[in-house]
């Protein structure tokens, strides 16, 4: 064991010489609903805030906020321009019904699948719905565990305050 | 030990402490999470709790703390179990250092040295996982490595031994019962669309993949003869075009006699397919599974859901309220046949049965049965699934008449007016309990099942919810006539009503309180209730929940895989946070 964090130390000083860009996204690969590879540390939306919010399908409180946060999307992306990602935490179980439940329910936001929970550990997101706010450098603002309902207005007023700050 | 750290110094000092410190402060991150749920056990004889066996309180607590720094993440997980609650493996007694990893990732290359989570497909033959709330973990100990050597193209390979609650890791002396094998594997993934330029932005999609698992383990068995290597390998295809989507993947095991199996040497196999269709407002989707023979653990004395090294999805429906849940499928390793249909629709807004908002509706069908087992011919005598045989041979398509389960279930989901919410849905239900939960000779469950949600918002942060549920049993009822001998078959069985009321306001606070009552058990002892109350309160990532009042027995189960907790009493606790 104290081998391990003598190990552990050794590794965190040699790379800590590598200067890297500072962002809270996750050097963690997901895939889309294509299948495509898509890297959080690159999530981009111009500048513009971005929510990550962890759901599955078997989780009532998820689809309940996906359905609350969808009837207010449009009016959000007008007024900050605000992107949210929805990373389904469904394993083999049921990844196949992913995409057929987003297109049934009509959600806008973009999927990305965590078949393998490994952006769900990188965040330590202990039970869905867990809500993230980042702003337009991948700075982590703002965070919500469980749903309330009307809690959407809470991640929106937060969302308001970096959108504000941009301008 | 003080070698490393001397040599850790040295190497700092090299390389140049100051600059390192500056640039390891300025880059790295470090971010973690804790929880503990605890539970205070107290005696009720309502619900026949006379004895608490010493056990007055359990505690499981988990703390995490990741660290990255670019291409670099580390972290390490502490688990008590002091004892572990109610219904959790008692192995898990004890508190330590259950989980350390330490990644280097580029992007081309990636390695991996501590716990590794991983999964080759969809994990038919190679899944380790983690679930808190089931006390469940099979990390793989040891060393991975990942190369991607063009776009598109993912290559594996790993190696390491599993983890089985606090057992040491060691290498195994002649006289341990810890017989845990070591697991190897290798996985490859091809994306056309990624690695064809051509094919970028095509409507076509297609992806391969393929892998090979082995376990080394050891022969321990004075009775059977068992193999020391075990492999099994696997096949994917993911096809897509446009609006359709369709994947496939095919795993084959060679013989494994094991505990689960009954010591059978016959070859495993299992098939899963999918074919989808979604558009915008439309999704539907038909799964399909064979399963034969298919546990696969690095242990082959291991029971339940130990040390397994693949997975085995269960497809169908999973419910979230109290009475659904209640009976909840679990995958049968030893052989399923399986199909799942799901469909989803939103008529759309605006329309006469749309109303303003849309109106959500969902459909889902899905069954299991048994597979055909014929009998084979072993010293001139018939025999099925003797131990120390091949077991049975079994047709692939064949369906048996033997149903472990069947869901029919539809849903709607509306908003009806800016302040009022409502759910329903209807659930029919066959649940084969001898064979799912092992009540031998306890009939089959044959239930209609209702709920209805709505929702109420007072105004913009106050909220009000109900919760009204009801499970009918067709033949289980009140004036059923048991067995005396088999009364403890019956407990949960029979009708039940079940209530929750919830008041919350946004963003922090909920209260609530529920009953489930079993009034129509055919066992007059039976018939309880059970009332709770819980407040919880949320800040930011920071949850903390009471509740107060009577559990009654069942099953919790996430992603499929499931474990029983017992009827209890008392008070629990939830506090959980992350940063």
């Amino acid at each position: 064991m104290k081998k391990l964090m003598t190990l552990l130390l050794m590794a965190l000083m040699v790379t800590g010489l590598q200067a890297q860009s500072k962002s809270d996204l996750p050097n963690v690969t997901l895939k889309d609903l294509n299948g495509k590879d898509v890297n959080i540390s690159q999530l981009s939306n111009n500048g513009k805030p971005i929510v990550l919010t962890f759901w599955a399908t078997w989780c009532g409180p998820c689809i309940k906020e996906h359905n609350a946060l969808n009837d207010v999307y449009q009016d959000w992306q007008d007024e900050t321009g605000v992107k949210i990602f929805a990373v389904s935490i469904d394993d083999s179980r049921s990844t196949a019904k992913v995409k057929p439940m987003v297109e049934g329910k009509g959600w806008d936001f973009d999927i990305l699948l965590d078949v393998n929970s490994d952006l769900k550990r990188a965040m330590n997101v202990s039970n869905p719905p867990h809500t993230f706010l980042f702003d337009g450098s991948g700075k982590l603002v703002y965070q919500h565990t469980g749903y309330i309902e009307g809690g959407e207005d809470e991640l929106y007023e937060e969302i308001l305050k970096i959108a504000k700050k941009k301008k | 030990m003080r070698k490393h750290i001397l040599f850790t110094l040295a190497l700092a000092l090299t390389f140049g402490f100051k600059a390192s410190a500056q640039s390891f402060l300025e880059n790295s991150q470090v971010n973690g999470s804790f929880q503990t749920d605890a539970q205070y056990y107290m005696l009720d004889k309502g619900i026949d709790i006379t004895d608490l066996y010493d056990k007055k309180v359990g505690i499981n607590g988990f703390g995490k703390v990741n660290y990255t720094n670019g291409n670099f993440s580390a972290g390490i997980r502490f688990e008590a179990f002091l004892p572990e609650m109610n219904g959790f493996r008692s192995e898990l007694k004890g508190a330590g250092l259950a989980n350390f990893f330490a990644t280097y990732d580029n992007g081309f290359i990636g390695m991996t040295v501590g716990d590794i989570y991983d999964q080759f497909g969809s994990g038919l033959v190679f899944r380790t996982y983690e679930e808190w709330s089931l006390g469940m973990d099979n990390a793989l100990r040891g060393a991975r490595v990942v190369i991607r050597p063009t776009k598109g193209v993912t290559l594996k390979g790993l190696y390491g031994r599993q983890r089985f609650y606090w057992a040491p890791y060691m290498e195994r002396d002649f006289y341990d019962d810890d017989i845990r094998g070591i697991v190897r594997g290798v996985d490859g993934e091809w994306d056309l669309n990624q690695s064809i330029p051509a094919l970028n932005d095509s409507k076509f999609r297609m992806s391969l993949g393929g892998s090979f698992v082995s376990k080394k383990q050891y022969d321990m068995s004075i009775f059977y003869y068992i193999p020391e290597n075990v492999g099994a390998a696997a096949g994917r295809l993911n096809l897509g075009y446009g609006n359709w989507s369709f994947s496939t993947e095919y795993a084959y095991k060679i013989n494994d006699p094991s505990a689960i199996n009954n010591f059978i040497y016959k070859e495993g196999q299992a098939l899963m397919a999918s074919l989808s269709y979604s558009q915008k407002g439309f999704g539907a989707v038909l799964q399909v599974k064979r399963v034969d023979n298919m546990s696969f653990k690095s242990m082959y004395t291991g029971k339940q859901n130990d040390l397994d090294i693949n997975f085995i999805p269960p497809i169908n429906y999973t419910h979230t309220h109290s009475l659904p849940s209640m009976y909840t499928y679990s995958t049968q390793p030893n052989g399923e046949m399986a199909a799942q249909f799901q469909v989803n629709y939103t008529i759309p807004k605006g329309t006469a049965l749309g109303g303003k908002y849309g109106t959500k509706l969902a459909l889902n069908v899905s069954q299991v049965n048994d597979i055909v087992r014929d009998s084979i011919m072993v010293n001139d005598q018939k025999v099925i699934n003797k131990s120390g045989t091949l077991g049975y041979s079994s047709k692939f398509f064949a369906i048996d008449k033997h149903r472990f389960f069947r869901d029919i279930n539809f849903e709607i989901d509306k908003k009806i007016s800016k302040d009022w919410h409502l759910t329903a849905q209807y659930i029919n239900l066959y649940y084969d309990i001898e064979t799912i939960e092992g009540h031998a000779g306890a009939p089959v469950v044959q239930a209609n099942i209702g709920f209805l949600d709505v929702t109420y918002k007072i105004n913009k942060k106050q909220s009000l919810r109900l919760e009204l549920q009801g499970l009918w049993e067709n033949k289980v009822k009140a004036g059923y006539e048991y067995e005396e001998s088999e009364k403890k078959d019956y407990q949960k069985r029979g009708d039940w009503a079940a209530a929750l009321l919830e008041y919350t306001i946004s963003p922090h606070w909920s209260f609530s309180i529920a009953d489930k009552w079993n009034y129509g058990n055919p066992v007059e002892e039976y018939r309880d209730h059970y009332f709770t109350g819980t407040i919880s309160y949320i800040h930011e990532a920071t949850r903390i929940m009471l509740s107060a009042g009577r559990q009654s027995e069942g099953v919790v189960c996430v992603g499929g895989v499931c474990r029983t907790v017992p009827a209890s009493s008392g008070v629990s606790l939830t506090v959980s946070t992350s940063f």
